[in-house]
């Protein structure tokens, strides 16, 4: 009898497991089973990193590797990793203590830079900032696509250098895909030695991302969206840069951010994230297929359909899709209750979507801001996600379109 | 069936989704976010519209092992309830929000769109249920646990929504047993406390919650000759059948307590008199539905019974259809009723039709 009903379960689960297909790598990514081995063998690791004796001695070595594998990955110091929980806190590191040092030193400087298209973690913490703390931001325009407009950036640059305190500006963005051109901005507020910050989290393992090369102060980047666990990130912050402390404590990282290092999630991210630069070149080539057999095939389907930032440098494996006359939340429920989880790509709070903040700063009225869709791939990606995709795609976009927009 | 599950955190609405589930159906579970800025933790007796009632239906409907997505009614259940309420106050009358929910957002929007992504029925956790006569013909009855019977709020549905609705515990004999089924299916919201209050008032106060949201201002209290009797500090803060807060100087000549009778919006005008006064003898609406098929013929008076509270009794009366209005003549004149509620009329436990009150007439002041 027992039996039975353990063959019932398993029916059942099979059921409703039948060939999961996962295109939300943006929003976070499997572990990679490489990592998975690799962290559990590390969570056996005993030792806190700070003690003299030879048990954190050994978790101060793995601790160290870690710093030295990421360093070695994305072109930095390994003095240059700080590590964190994550990109919330590495972004809010960035944002609240290079304001807070530079505006230390000369209160003259309350000026932020950044795009009304950040992440929430860089957007909400100048938002902070701006209502609690007397600092004022200036975001760059956009065009439709999405691309920072540079002659006003150097136009403010240029004008109001005495006041800026920083610059933040996402490597690529999460939602849309676009990619920005991060050299090309350090460059201009170089002249006026302004440090700039980018959250690099979307770039991360999709493009090249080098951060000696980039010119950048500080860059944000996060281990589960390239195949680690979930909780562990880091800032890379440039040597020659201070910041004011977000955490206070004991000072572990670099006296810049308090807590006990968690060695084994650092080891683990490192691991990801020297696979994911290494297959890097490579993924891109096989995403951009992907994508490319995703959107024509859609077209077939929505005929009308917008693909987001389509003329500008975007990720490879991101495509970002605006249906007309249909809700986003419609589609997402029809594909995943038959077995293809994407995302709407906006901000989600208990299940409820708001409009994207995103979209909506790309000039897109509510109704376009709520008809989005966004897949993302990542490591373990294949042709046969795209196929499930496209014969899920056409009874949902039929289902969504017929319930329509006015229902919310 | 292919059916989606309305799950409001309630133990009511879990329960119902685990039987649809047993009987064989392929269910998914929704909760409705009926508010864009939901409070996070449940207050007081609400039960439904906090992050804390959506996570805990998704928590029963992961223990049934059934999907679970929310989907956003919010900006509909703004103008189509909320907005409702307040224009209706602000017109006088006293409104029935539940009811305008059912009609226009659960078994209007939400089944809708649930058609569309290709269900088959909408299953709720009503106590009322769903039956088919000799010929097939569907009809809405009331539940056999009397003093939870929701059919009332169920009158407003038509023949065509009828047969996308799927009430698993209508024929539950009482409360009690759907808590304990709920235990026995170790669903976490057994012992949930049972919503009251209206859900998008968080502190159960109406007039409080109003009060920011229509413009109140002076004006006279008067007799039905229109003779002044006082002041009042805004007419839409009275209800019809109010006794208390009246500040009126001058005793009536009787003696007797005086009652608010009506709410003049327009002229900002509160009627007071007698308590006879508030017997009504004749009520009427235009905005009339029959749930199910409609009777044969509906241009003669017919007995049936009116009811129009959702926990109050019904009435004995008589109905008729004329010049598109549902005219209703209790057979004993019916105290307190106000113009805004809604007016379902019974044939046995049966559920006929409703209308939205337009107009009433008065037993006694007809003469005066």
């Amino acid at each position: 009898m027992a039996r039975v009903k353990q063959f019932l379960a398993w029916v059942e689960q099979t059921r409703l497991n039948y060939m999961p297909v996962y295109l939300d790598h943006a929003a976070t990514s499997p572990i990679r089973p490489s990592v998975l081995a690799h962290y559990s063998k590390a969570l056996e690791q005993v030792g806190n990193p700070a003690a003299v004796h030879s048990f954190g001695q050994s978790s101060r070595q793995m601790l160290e590797e870690a710093r030295e594998t990421i360093a070695a990955s994305i072109g930095c110091d390994r003095n240059e990793v700080i590590f964190t929980s994550g990109g919330t806190e590495s972004d809010n590191l960035a944002v609240k203590g290079l304001y807070w040092q530079r505006h230390g030193l000369d209160r003259n400087r309350t000026l932020i830079v950044t795009s009304s298209a950040e992440h929430a973690a860089v957007l909400d913490a100048v938002n902070w900032l701006v209502t609690e703390q007397g600092a004022e931001a200036h975001f760059v325009s956009m065009n439709d696509d999405g691309v920072l407009d540079l002659a006003e950036l150097s136009d403010v640059l240029e004008k109001r250098s005495e006041q800026i305190a920083l610059v933040s500006l996402m490597w690529a963005n999460n939602e849309i895909g676009v990619v920005h051109p991060i050299q090309k901005i350090t460059e201009l507020a170089r002249e006026y030695a302004i440090p700039v910050h980018s959250d690099a989290i979307a770039a991360l393992g999709h493009i090249p991302v080098n951060f000696s090369a980039s010119g950048l102060t500080a860059m944000t980047i996060t281990g589960h969206k390239v195949g680690s666990p979930v909780g562990v990130g880091a800032l890379v912050l440039a040597r020659s840069e201070k910041l004011t402390p977000v955490l206070h404590g004991g000072g572990q990282e670099r006296n810049f951010r308090s807590g006990t290092p968690d060695a084994a999630a650092a080891s683990a991210m490192a691991l990801a994230v020297k696979e994911a630069v290494e297959e890097q070149a490579q993924l891109e080539i096989l995403h951009a297929r992907l994508s490319a057999r995703l959107v024509a095939g859609v077209r077939e389907v929505a005929p009308d359909v917008k693909v987001s930032s389509e003329h500008a440098p975007r990720l490879a494996n991101n495509v970002h899709f605006r249906f007309p006359g249909c809700l986003g939340d419609s589609l997402l429920f029809v594909l995943d209750i038959n077995g293809v989880s994407v995302s709407t790509g906006s901000a989600c709070a208990a299940g409820v979507s708001s409009p994207s903040h995103v979209v909506l700063s790309l000039g897109a009225n509510s109704d376009e801001a709520m008809g989005t869709m966004r897949i993302t791939f990542g490591h373990n990606s294949t042709e046969a996600d795209v196929d499930a995709f496209l014969d899920a795609f056409p009874k949902a976009y039929e289902g969504a379109k017929k319930a329509g927009l006015t229902r919310r | 069936m292919k059916i989606l599950a309305a799950m409001s955190g309630g133990v009511d609405s879990a329960v119902a989704a685990a039987r649809a589930v047993e009987a064989g159906h392929e269910v998914v579970g929704v909760h409705l976010a009926l508010s864009r800025m939901p409070g996070t933790l449940r207050t007081g007796s609400r039960g439904c519209c906090t992050v804390e009632d959506s996570m805990d239906a998704q928590r029963a409907a992961n223990k049934i092992g059934i999907p679970f997505y929310v989907w956003d009614f919010s900006e509909r259940f703004k103008q189509d309830v909320v907005d409702d309420f307040i224009a209706e106050y602000s017109a006088g009358r006293t409104p029935n929000p539940c009811m305008r929910c059912n009609e226009r957002i659960k078994f209007a929007a939400l089944l809708e769109k649930a058609l569309a992504l290709g269900f088959d029925a909408l299953c709720t956790g009503h106590y009322a249920s769903v039956e088919a006569d000799a010929e097939g013909n569907l009809e809405l009855h009331r539940s056999l646990a009397m003093n939870k019977d929701q059919s009332y709020v169920l009158g407003v549905l038509t023949e065509e929504q009828l047969k996308h609705s799927y009430f698993p515990i209508g024929k539950a004999a009482n409360k009690e047993d759907i808590r304990k089924e709920a235990k026995v299916r170790e669903l976490s919201v057994a012992n949930k406390p049972d919503s009251y209050d209206i859900c998008f008032i968080p502190e159960g106060d109406t007039r409080d919650w109003l009060s920011d949201k229509i413009e109140l201002k002076p004006g006279s209290i008067v007799d039905s000759k229109g003779v002044e009797l006082g002041r009042h500090d805004g007419a839409l803060g009275y209800t019809v059948g109010q006794r208390k807060g009246l500040k009126i100087g001058r005793p009536a000549k009787d003696r007797q307590p005086r009652y608010v009778l009506e709410i003049r919006p327009k002229e900002n005008v509160v009627v007071v008199g007698p308590e006879d006064a508030l017997t009504i003898s004749e009520l009427s609406g235009e905005k009339f539905s029959w749930c199910g098929k409609a009777p044969d013929s509906s241009s003669e008076w017919f007995e049936a019974e009116v009811q129009v509270r959702a926990h109050g009794e019904s009435h004995p009366c008589k109905l008729r259809v004329v010049a598109g209005q549902m005219v209703i003549r209790p057979n004993v004149p019916i105290r307190g009723i106000s113009t805004g509620q809604t007016a379902v009329i019974y044939l046995g436990s049966r559920v006929l039709g409703q209308t939205t009150i337009d107009k009433t007439v008065s037993a006694v002041l007809e003469q005066v």
